[in-house]
Order: C-alpha cells, then structure tokens, then sequence
C-alpha cells in the first residue's frame, strides 16, 4: 500500500441547493478534514445531492464547496472522484482499457504514461486479466472494480462513492470493502449499507435536507437506527 | 452485435493506422462496383481473404458476420434468380458477401477508441464550429449504450410478460424510453464527474 497523503479540507459554507423552488439542503456549513468520512439517511433526505456537491456535478444554489481553500469547479473536479452506484451509466467505452483511458485524454498524458497508469490500476487490484475486455461483458462485480479503477487512473485526492453496494452480492461487496480499505486516498461513502462505515472516523446523517447528527460512527449510527424504527 | 466484433491482436491488419483501413475499404467496395464481373468479385474476395490470414482470424469469425445479414443475402439471390438468372443471382450475392467481410475485416481489427480517433483526425481541418470531440464521443457511446439498452429492452420486457402483459408497444415503449432517459441523465453526470477539464 502507498503511504497516505495528507488528506484534504473539504469545506462547505452556507451551502443551499434548491430545485424547482423546494429546498433540497438547506444552510450546510461544515469542515471534513478525516480520511473515512460516511454519510447516512433516508430516500430524499439529501444525501446524494449532498455527495454531488463534492465533485462540481451538483452547483449550490448560494453558498460555496472548497478543497483546501479553493472553490473553483475545475478545483473540485481535478482532485475530487465520483463513483456512482450504477456502474453501467459510468463506464461510456466499450472496451476496459478504452474506458479507463477516458478521463487521461483530458490530462494530454503520452500513450505511455497512460498506459502506465491503467496498467497499475488494473494490476493493483487483480484486475488486469479484464483490459481488453467487452465493458458490457463484464459481471456487476466486476464493472462497479472498472468504475473505480476509471476515477483511480486520475490520481484523485478524494473520493465521493454515492451507494457502492447497492447493486453488489454479498461476495462482490466483501471484495468491493476490502478495496475501499485499501484506498490511500480520503474517501466519503453514502450508503444504507451500515456495516460498510464501520472503521470510519466521521459520519454525518442528514434528514430533510439539514445534517441532524455528526460525529464517530457508533453514536451517529446508534441515533439514525433509534429514528428509522419502521 | 457491432460491440462484439473486435478481436484483439498484433497483427500489420490490427496495426494499420484507421484512417487507412476505412480509405481501403472505399477504394475495395468502389472497386467491385465499377469492374463488374467475377473477375473483380475473386480479386476483392482474395484480397479479403489474405486480410483475414493476415490479421489472424479464423473462419467462424466470417461466417458470425455474415450471419446477421443470412436473410438478406437468400432474398437477394432469391429476387435476382427470379428475374435474371441463377449465375447473375450469384455474382450479385457473391459481391455482397465480399463487401460485408471487407466491412467486417475493418471492424474486426479496429478498436472503437482507434476508430474514434481516426474520426477527430478526418475532422482535424473541419470549421471550428463543428464540435469534433463530442461527435467522436457520441459515436463510442453509441456503440457503448447498443447493449445496455438491449437489456434494458429485455427487462422490460420480461417485467411486462411476468405481469401477464402481452405484445403491447405502448407498456413496452414507455418504461424503456423513461429508462433510457434517465440513464442518459446520469450517463451524462458520469461523463462530467470523469472529464477534469
């Protein structure tokens, strides 16, 4: 494993995002500074609006999204990673290795360098057998590996995952964690799978659009549990 | 199916730059049109035949691209033969066929990305106003979305028959185009979150 680099200060100040006149988060302040930050609540309380911000594919309404002091899109985009849950809407090659090459083209890198650094991904993760092969061919499993092994060939800094497991079967989410814990890079996870954030040094869980509950995993996991009692 | 094509390898055929294979493809397909007869149709179907040596493949790699046209070929004979005769019914089927391989033989040896890439190099000397970039990125992704969509279709499909709905265009149509809409939407979010510039 890579030393880890010091992670970024992500900040939030004042954040509204509103659509159609109705407020999906509402005044977010808010400094993330951990390695492991995991982020919980119910269907439409703002938690993937809120991951979306991250990256500049979500804009706020007023307010502004930093990394270490700057606020520029470009900013965002260059350092933050986005994996979606789907990752048949995020693979656009056909080709693995077509496809992880994607994002690179907008970094001018030489056919070498490129090369390089799907080579390294692919091989980091026991996936290399899979480069020259079809996209749509490709088990679940193993497309959500493709899906993040295309944000790790950017070398981000941070990396937001909206809902990783979702679509994932028990053995293929075991290796999907197992992947996570290996990541030198600061990550932030949404998701409802609960055991997934175990380990993590911050969780936030929002509800109607405002962030109810921050802290250690255990007490903020412990209240989201008491609230959602069905 | 058209994602399902290439086939990987070394070879000059795999090597040659995309531009030149498609020119050669013109001037092959132009070629048979032009020179009528047998003659031209042996002469392109030999050519095509030491492409495929060339860039190691194996026959069952002709007769998969011949198959999604089979029908079309048998009705092309069968018309021909009807109002010509059977030798003419078969030069014209044999020119087909020699075409469809020449196709194939660029297909079959040429990556999407290579293709796409050849495509932004035809348009390097295009008005600035044509957006080069977005049409080579829409082509990949036509050729990416060709499945997703066929299973989505499929789904859909099976999602009908299991609600013991039958042959209904409309229940099969309307989720399949919300799907698909929606999946662009995303597909389109994925494509800013991944492109840094």
């Amino acid at each position: 494993m890579m030393p880890a680099p010091k992670p970024a200060v992500i900040t939030f100040r004042d954040v509204v995002v509103e659509k159609n006149g109705t407020p999906i988060l509402a005044g977010l302040t808010l400094r993330l500074s951990e390695r492991r930050i995991g982020v919980i609540g119910r269907n439409g309380s703002g938690k993937s609006t809120f991951a979306r911000l991250f990256n500049g594919i979500e804009t706020p309404s007023s307010g502004e999204v930093g990394i270490d002091g700057k606020t520029g899109r470009k900013d965002l985009r260059r350092h933050v990673g986005f994996v979606f849950q789907n990752p048949d809407n995020q693979i656009v090659y056909p080709i693995v290795s077509e496809d992880l090459a994607f994002g690179l083209k907008n970094l001018k890198l030489t056919q070498q360098e490129t090369a390089a650094r799907i080579d390294t991904v692919l091989t980091r993760f026991g996936l290399a057998h899979l480069r020259d092969r079809f996209t749509h061919q490709l088990s679940g499993g193993e497309k959500q590996m493709i899906a993040l092994a295309g944000v790790l060939v950017m070398q981000p800094r941070v990396i937001v995952f909206d809902e990783p497991t979702t679509l994932l079967d028990l053995c293929n989410k075991r290796r999907f964690m197992a992947a996570l814990q290996e990541l030198e890079q600061q990550i932030v996870v949404v998701s409802h799978d609960l055991d997934l954030l175990q380990g993590f040094d911050r969780v936030l869980h929002f509800e109607n659009g405002t962030l109810c509950e921050d802290g250690p995993p255990a007490p903020v996991i412990a209240a989201y549990v008491a609230r959602s009692q069905c | 199916m058209l994602t399902d094509l290439y086939v990987s390898g070394d070879s000059p055929v795999h090597r040659a730059r995309p531009v030149r294979k498609i020119v050669a493809l013109i001037v092959v397909c132009t070629g048979l049109f032009i020179f009528e007869g047998w003659p031209s149709v042996l002469t392109a179907g030999i050519l095509v035949g030491a492409g495929f040596a060339m860039a190691g493949l194996r026959p069952r790699h002709a007769l998969a691209s011949l198959r999604p046209a089979l029908w079309i070929l048998v009705a092309i004979f069968a018309v021909q033969a009807m109002l010509t005769d059977a030798l003419f019914a078969g030069f014209v089927t044999a020119r087909f066929v020699v075409l469809i391989l020449a196709a194939a033989l660029v297909t079959l040896t040429t990556r999407t990305s290579e293709f796409v890439e050849g495509i932004l190099a035809a348009l390097t000397h295009a008005p600035h106003w044509i957006p080069k970039h977005q049409i080579a990125l829409a082509i990949s992704l036509c050729l990416r979305f060709i499945p997703l969509v066929r299973t989505v279709l499929e789904e859909v499909r099976q999602a009908q028959q299991a609600r013991g709905t039958h042959a209904s265009l409309t229940a099969l149509l309307v989720p399949l185009v919300v799907r698909t809409l929606k999946t662009g939407d995303e597909v389109a979010q994925a494509i800013y979150a991944r492109s840094p510039e």
